[in-house]
């Protein structure tokens, strides 16, 4: 414990805190190993610098800069949802150059899982979904996840990518941004109007005052859908416009005439990605934000309004103008936050301060999503779920080996995922997807036949092993750095050794044992 | 096994809307009305000084049902082969199946591949009316288990969740099993808790009670003894380096809480629950020894022990074609399976405190599709099906509204799904009418409001 806490007063409940090492070494607390290390290998960017003041100023210590082994893995689970294979983190490790970091960062920006990862994100937000209540159709969910995952993979402009979601005209499986329009529960003009601010705005529609929602509804009225001689094909289009034009309301309450030759959605489009817009920006860093480092600028992270402040007001209109400066290039905005000292902050606080955590003093812990947590069980065992739809929709097969974060379609039965908190995507509101550990996780976890059979009869365990050839601190070591990306401390090579000794365990059963033990450690199943 | 005309679902489809609207809800009978009216108005007396004093009161009054056992027949099971025959309508609508039998209530026929059940019917009521329109399974298995159409603005919990809300851990319930439970695997078409919280999330067994050992995901681990779980245990404690690391941070202090508590089920009698060999085997040889039947038996275990919701969801009912083959298959096991469910309930003074809820999202066309390739099936039909209700003081004995002669059309006292709804939930003390809470604060009730197009009628008949 570096610090202690001091109730004065129970009734008033004021906590202080007090750095309880002051030491000849001006207070520098020393990092913890294997997770911190002394003194940054990269150089502060610009967030530092509108991050660290700030921490300084509410007179908060912000965390020491994470280990190797703690970035690496963080780099990869959060870049592209994946655990490092033992020979990249060993690669990484043994690597001596000052840039490696960030060179990490540049490459794993580049592979193709950073695209499959993030489809995931858009997968959940855009409620891609093929049965009920959205309804898109399975056919329409493929192709409407492969058009997300090609922008993302292309780094499409955000701009852009926004404005085919809400502009597009065709068919659902031919042009499939146009599925925008149908991933919702109704169908009406105030709830498609009421998707697009929640989605690109990050506002909640049914807080504006009445006139706004009416008038904001009228650029979404003409929408119509109509089916085609193709089973389950829908054209979206705009509906011919009425003879005369008609008055809409902006969301920023600006009265505007849609004339008559003219498709509304292109006004409302071409006004919400402007860069003078006050939510278009402020939204999706907002939501980059919250996503790389688990804490949002503003909090409610899809609830923008004006009386719900930024924690850190400079730093979200820095992001901001980044965003829009770098031509709505969405990596570099992920650079920009990956390649900073805040980012890359042990997530072991120096401060209990309360403002530590939206203040951006550490990197807070979260559990691994979902998929991610499947993809990585199915890394380390090689099991799966498999899936068949029961009804010919068409028939949808998923094999064990899919990737989790890739599936495209939220309405395939996973008891897995179910359990683990994926989104049920029925409204595209960030907090569908939950993170937070439940006692019946924990069960499962703890004692489930799936778990067992994952470390039991994994084909890449048995190979450690075997290669180990009965050299126990050789199966400790690897087992830590293929579960783990790091080798064992040696207390921590030494209480497992003990535990190899144990009388009448075999040395399968005692790795068994210590596999199970690492995957339901917190460091194996949460980011930090 | 389901195979489904592309066109036939798309004419159903399209079907259904139409219908709704031609069909109007009330005027059926004179006599059903004057009650149904004197429902509403009893519900609504019910609730209407404070329904939070209501829910509290319900906690503790013993005339209140206390938990409920669904059996899900996924997929739709035929009303005409089960408990609506209707032999007199031709080989056309009653196809192989032309002898019902009696049950011990005079006047009562069922199928004649039910004679256990046909000795019990003073222990459960039929009804034979109910009614949605619906023919798509998502949007009717939905409606059947929230009682909200599918176009409304959100996604309801289903009834279960919502027992899980009121009669849960936020209401006195102390079990280590989780309040709502579901045999063995999730319905997957829609999530059973909508915008609820996750904690009333159903907790699914996985596994099958029919095999030697009923190996539960997060209560029993295949192969693996006390002893060893221990010793993982103990590694785990003397490993857990980050997480010391990191001791006071409130997610892991939550976190350890779980962890307290998934052990305290595993080194505790949870697991003892789920031990099927603890039963004679002659019960368990009444009960079927079959998946479906050592899943009744089951959920009465867990009823004992205290879980308020069970679900046992039964597929395999969704017959277009090879439809009597299947009946031939799946009937006898219902009716064992139900049948020895409704003794052993009976005999252990559980039936009073249970309700026993038994059917699927619509039934199935009365009209046999004998073309190719059904050859003999039956296809969905949300317009008129059956229900079987029994326990938790619902009246035994009695068929509620009646189908025609064909077992197209409800011809007497339609029952739509929120009327089956607000019965449960008025029998276990949960106001119908009842705030649900959402993250936003909006107004969604547990059931929509009873309005002049779409009254409440719950079902007085049955009723104590």
């Amino acid at each position: 414990m570096r610090f202690i806490q001091i109730l004065c007063g129970a009734g008033i409940g004021l906590l202080l805190t007090i750095p309880c090492v002051f030491s000849a070494e001006n207070s520098v607390p020393s990092p913890l190993h294997p997770f911190e290390t002394r003194s940054w290998t990269i150089p502060e960017n610009s967030i530092d610098l509108l991050v660290f003041p700030l921490l300084q100023s509410h007179g908060i210590e912000p965390s020491l800069p994470s280990s190797d082994e703690i970035f690496i893995r963080r780099a990869y689970l959060d870049i592209i949802g994946t655990l490092p294979s033992p020979a990249e983190t060993l690669a990484f490790l043994a690597n001596q150059s000052e840039d490696k970091r960030i060179s990490l960062i540049d490459t794993l920006l580049s592979r193709e899982e950073f695209a499959d990862y993030w489809s995931l994100k858009w997968a959940d937000i855009l409620r891609m979904k093929a049965e009920f209540p959205i309804n898109l159709w399975p056919n329409a969910v493929q192709a409407y996840h492969r058009w997300v995952r090609d922008a993302i993979r292309n780094n499409m402009p955000y701009d852009q990518f926004v404005r085919a979601l809400l502009t597009s005209n065709g068919s659902n499986f031919r042009v499939p941004e146009v599925n925008f329009y149908r991933a919702v529960q109704t169908r009406t003009p105030s709830s498609l109007a009421s998707a697009a601010a929640l989605t690109f705005m990050g506002s909640r529609m049914k807080q504006w005052e009445e006139k706004k929602q009416t008038g904001c509804a009228l650029f979404f009225s003409r929408i119509s859908y109509k089916k085609s001689a193709e089973w389950k094909e829908e054209i979206v289009l705009c509906n011919p416009a009425p003879a005369t034009s008609t008055n809409a309301i902006l969301p920023d309450g600006k009265s505007i005439t849609i004339p008559a030759d003219q498709d509304p959605r292109i006004i409302f489009a071409d006004w919400l990605i402007s860069p003078q817009n006050p939510w278009f920006a402020k939204n999706i860093v907002n939501r980059v934000w919250f996503w790389l480092m688990g804490s949002p600028i503003i909090e409610g992270i899809d609830d923008i309004r004006p009386d719900n402040p930024p924690s850190n007001p400079e730093l979200l209109a820095f992001l901001e103008k980044e965003l829009v400066s770098s031509g709505y290039n969405l990596r570099h905005l992920y650079r920009l936050i990956l390649t900073s000292r805040t980012w890359q902050q042990s997530s072991i606080p120096q401060s209990s301060h309360p403002k530590a955590r939206s203040l951006f003093a550490y990197y807070p812990v979260r559990r691994v999503e979902a998929e991610v947590l499947r993809d990585a069980l199915f890394t380390i065992g090689k099991r799966g779920e498999e899936y068949m739809s029961p009804i010919p929709e068409p028939y949808t097969f998923v094999p064990e080996e899919q990737k989790n974060v890739l599936l495209a379609d939220g309405s395939i039965t996973s008891p897995f995922l179910e359990l683990f908190g994926r989104p049920p995507r029925d409204t595209g509101l960030e907090s569908e997807r939950n993170n937070t550990i439940s006692d019946s996780q924990e069960r499962y976890m703890l004692a489930s036949t799936d778990i067992q059979r994952i470390i039991t009869r994994s084909p890449l365990l048995q190979r450690i092993i075997r290669t180990a050839r009965n050299r126990r601190d050789e199966i400790i070591r690897n087992y830590y750095l293929f579960i783990l990306s790091r080798y064992p401390t040696e207390e921590e090579a030494l209480i497992a050794a003990q535990y190899f000794q144990k009388p009448k365990l075999r040395i399968k059963e005692a790795a068994d044992d210590l596999a199970w033990v690492l995957i339901n450690s917190k460091e194996f199943l949460y980011r930090h | 096994m389901s195979i489904l005309n592309q066109k036939e679902r798309r004419d159903k489809k399209q079907k259904q809307p139409t219908f709704m609207r031609t069909q109007p809800r009330c005027g059926m009978i004179r006599t059903t009305k004057i009650l149904q009216q004197a429902a509403v108005g009893g519900s609504l007396l019910l609730f209407a000084l404070s329904p939070i004093h209501a829910q509290e009161k319900s906690a503790t009054d013993p005339s209140h049902a206390s938990a409920v056992i669904q059996i899900w027949l996924w997929g739709g099971p035929s009303h005409l082969d089960t408990f609506d025959p209707k032999p007199e309508a031709g080989s056309d609508f009653c196809g192989p199946f032309t002898k019902p039998i009696e049950t011990n209530v005079p006047g009562i026929w069922i199928n004649e591949l039910l004679p256990n059940l046909a000795k019990q019917a003073d222990k459960y009521s039929l009804i034979r009316s109910m009614t949605h329109g619906i023919n798509g399974h998502e949007t009717a298995a939905y409606l059947m288990q929230t009682g909200h159409s599918s176009s409304e603005e959100a996604v309801y919990p289903g009834i279960g969740a919502v027992v899980s809300l009121f009669k849960g851990y936020d209401h006195g319930y102390t079990g280590t099993i989780p309040p709502y439970v579901i045999l063995t695997t999730p319905q997957g078409r829609f999530s059973e808790v909508g915008f609820l919280a996750s904690k009333y999330k159903p907790f699914v067994t996985g596994g099958d009670p029919n095999q030697a050992r009923f190996s539960v995901e997060g209560i029993t681990v295949e192969g693996l003894s006390e002893e060893r779980t221990l010793a993982r245990k103990n590694l785990l404690e003397s490993l857990e380096t980050f997480g010391k690391a990191l001791s006071s941070n409130q997610e892991f202090i939550r976190f350890d809480k779980s962890r307290q508590q998934a052990y305290s089920i595993l080194f505790g009698d949870t697991a003892k629950i789920f031990d099927l060999s603890q039963e004679t085997d002659l019960l368990r040889n009444r009960y079927g020894k079959n998946k479906f039947g050592q899943c009744c038996l089951m959920a009465r275990r867990l009823i004992e022990d205290g879980v308020r919701y069970v679900t046992i969801n039964y597929s395999g009912w969704d017959t277009h074609g090879q439809h009597f083959e299947s009946m031939r298959k799946k009937l006898p096991e219902l009716d064992n399976g139900v049948s020895a469910l409704l003794q052993d309930l009976s005999d252990r003074n559980l039936l009073d405190r249970t309700i026993l809820l038994v059917g699927g999202e619509f039934g199935r066309t009365p009209k046999i599709d004998w073309e190719k390739p059904w050859n003999g099936g039956r296809g969905h039909y949300g317009k008129c099906f059956s229900v079987l209700i029994a326990g938790g003081g619902f009246k035994g004995g009695i068929v509620v509204g009646a189908s025609d002669a064909t077992g197209e059309n409800v011809q007497q006292r339609p029952v739509y799904p929120q009327d089956l709804l607000a019965s449960i939930y008025l029998r276990l003390g949960i106001n119908p009418d009842a705030i649900l809470p959402t993250p936003q604060n909006r107004d969604l009730r547990v059931l929509p409001p009873p309005t002049k197009t779409s009254p409440r009628n719950i079902l007085l008949e049955i009723m104590p």
